[in-house]
């Protein structure tokens, strides 16, 4: 399997702090890594890292091919879906306006966007929100809203997705929908995905490697690893038991 | 009607109603949409120093006020990206500093300035051909810029972040808004004046946000609403004793009260004022 991120030792300093010391992981194609960490972690720093938006101050990063710092080529192979607060509600765009915005770059800048129509009634196929198409994106459950905003970042076909926490706000039915539908698109369309959550049973039941970080210290591997490892609960400052939730939750899935 | 329409001076005021009207609402548009009604007030308080500045050592005042209120935009914006302070900090900082500098070069340089009523409360019966020329060169760029980068535009307002991730100029892009708006409002500034400018890039837009179920649709309902109430205001002025600017800025601000009141009775299924 190819790799898709290859992470060595990256360090972000943000106004002076350093906010991730060290971290090293790696993702493959058709894999989910499941991201956790305490608030103020930098889990979005992480992602915000991958995209070549925040600057390493040290270690070498290598995403879907292209080396840091030259990742603004790997962006157009990469879906990204931000917090949900990250996105005004107060305009009026349909759900196609809204999947079209996750089609423009640089390269579409002074240009029609060709064969758009298709790709947006593809990637809303993809989450099963085709017949949405027309709606009023604000008219939308918060539960539809982030399949519209998964089909955004499913619009360019991607090979690797960056989720930020895209299941907050949502109930469990909705949370339970969504993480199968990521099982599924990553099977279907062989994605590698990176997931940030604070969910950490579902996501431990999801993820085929987790990766835990808090600002200098981190630990990747499997999850049932991750989870037991010492460093986990030095990183939560509290004490976890969590292995048969997530066991349970692995079994529900499988169901 | 006619006899009004006969005169030179309504002639120009009508046209120069109708260039403000389509440049204001077209930016109220945005002004809406990415929240930054604040920033016009700022601006054009701001721009009072650049207009004083004009005043006090011979220069055109709109010219240097333009300078000023391209430069305050933009600096909001640079500052509040850069400097991490938040956008509603650095406007009220801008705003009565730009306020504080004209009204100390009005005061030290003590002398006649006809023009500053006029650049304060506006009057667009004073409007003249080469002020009109000014202002459509000024609707040019700023169709020209919005045209260009609609998507991008609306991209930006929707999700910054997103839009930024995915490889769009958005630094870029969002200077340029800010940019027009600053050419906008000091454009503007003839017609109603610094006072009440702000008025006119965020009615046309507030009003068409309650009408629209669309970003499209949108934007055609600011444009006929930003039009269409300059002149009605206009009109009004020539028939009643009323300021010109003030008359505009009632008219927008009455029908959007009327929008308002119809809404809250009529429409139940959507009770606008609680859905966010």
């Amino acid at each position: 399997m190819k790799t898709v991120i290859d992470a060595r030792n990256i360090t972000v300093m943000l106004s002076g702090k350093e906010v991730l010391k060290k971290i090293s992981f790696s993702v493959r194609q058709g894999e989910l890594v499941g991201i956790i960490g305490p608030n103020g972690a930098g889990k979005t720093t992480l992602l915000r890292a991958l995209l070549g938006l925040v600057p390493l101050a040290n270690g070498t990063l290598k995403v879907m091919g292209c080396s840091y710092p030259n990742l603004k080529a790997a962006r157009a192979g990469i879906g990204y879906m931000p917090q949900r607060q990250s996105f005004a509600r107060n305009i009026p765009l349909l759900v196609s306006d809204v999947v079209a915005t996750g089609l423009l770059s640089h390269k579409t800048l002074f240009k029609r966007l060709d064969k758009a129509e298709s790709k947006i009634i593809e990637s809303l196929d993809a989450v099963s929100m085709k017949t949405y198409l027309k709606r009023s994106f604000q008219d939308l459950s918060g539960g539809e809203q982030q399949r519209v905003l998964l089909a955004r970042a499913l619009v360019r076909q991607p090979g690797l997705l960056l989720l930020d926490e895209p299941n907050s706000g949502l109930d469990f039915n909705a949370q339970r929908q969504f993480i199968e539908m990521l099982d599924k698109l990553k099977s279907k369309m062989n994605l590698a995905i990176a997931y940030v959550s604070h969910d950490l049973v579902s996501i431990a039941a999801s993820s085929d490697s987790l990766l835990c970080i808090n600002r200098t210290m981190h630990i990747h591997g499997d999850p049932a690893e991750v989870i037991h490892s010492p460093h986990f609960e030095c990183v939560y400052r509290c004490q976890f038991d969590l292995l048969n939730s997530i066991l349970h939750e692995r079994e529900c899935l499988n169901e | 009607m006619s006899e009004m329409i006969s005169y030179a001076f309504m002639q120009k005021a009508l046209l120069a109603a109708v260039l403000v009207g389509l440049l204001c609402s077209t930016l109220s548009f945005f002004v809406v949409i990415k929240k930054l009604s604040f920033l016009g007030a700022g601006i054009s308080h701001t721009a009072l120093g650049g207009i004083a500045i004009g005043l006090v050592t011979g220069v055109d005042p709109v010219l240097t006020g333009s300078i000023f209120a391209v430069g305050t935009s933009m600096s909001i914006g640079y500052i509040s990206k850069a400097g991490k302070v938040g956008e509603d900090t650095v406007i009220g900082i801008f705003y009565a500093s730009g306020m504080a500098l004209g009204i100390t070069l009005i005061s030290s340089f003590k002398g006649y300035y006809p023009e500053l009523f006029t650049l304060l409360f506006g009057n667009i019966l004073a409007v003249t051909v080469k002020d009109i020329l000014i202002m459509a060169a000024v609707l040019f760029t700023v169709l020209l810029f919005v045209g260009i980068f609609f998507k991008e535009l609306i991209a930006i307002c929707f999700d910054e972040e997103m839009a930024e991730a995915g490889g769009v100029p958005v630094n870029l892009i969002y200077m340029g808004l800010l940019a027009a708006m600053g050419l906008t409002v000091m454009v503007s500034i003839q017609l109603v004046g610094v006072v009440l400018v702000s008025a006119l890039i965020v009615i046309p837009g507030a009003i068409a946000s309650r009408l629209s179920r669309n970003y499209r649709s949108m934007l055609l309902v600011s444009l006929l609403f930003g039009t269409g109430g300059s002149l009605c205001g206009l009109i009004i002025s020539y028939v009643y004793p009323v300021p010109p600017g003030a008359a505009i800025v009632l008219i927008l601000a009455l029908l959007f009260g009327l929008i308002i009141a119809f809404k809250l009775l009529f429409d139940r299924k959507r009770p606008i004022l609680i859905k966010e």
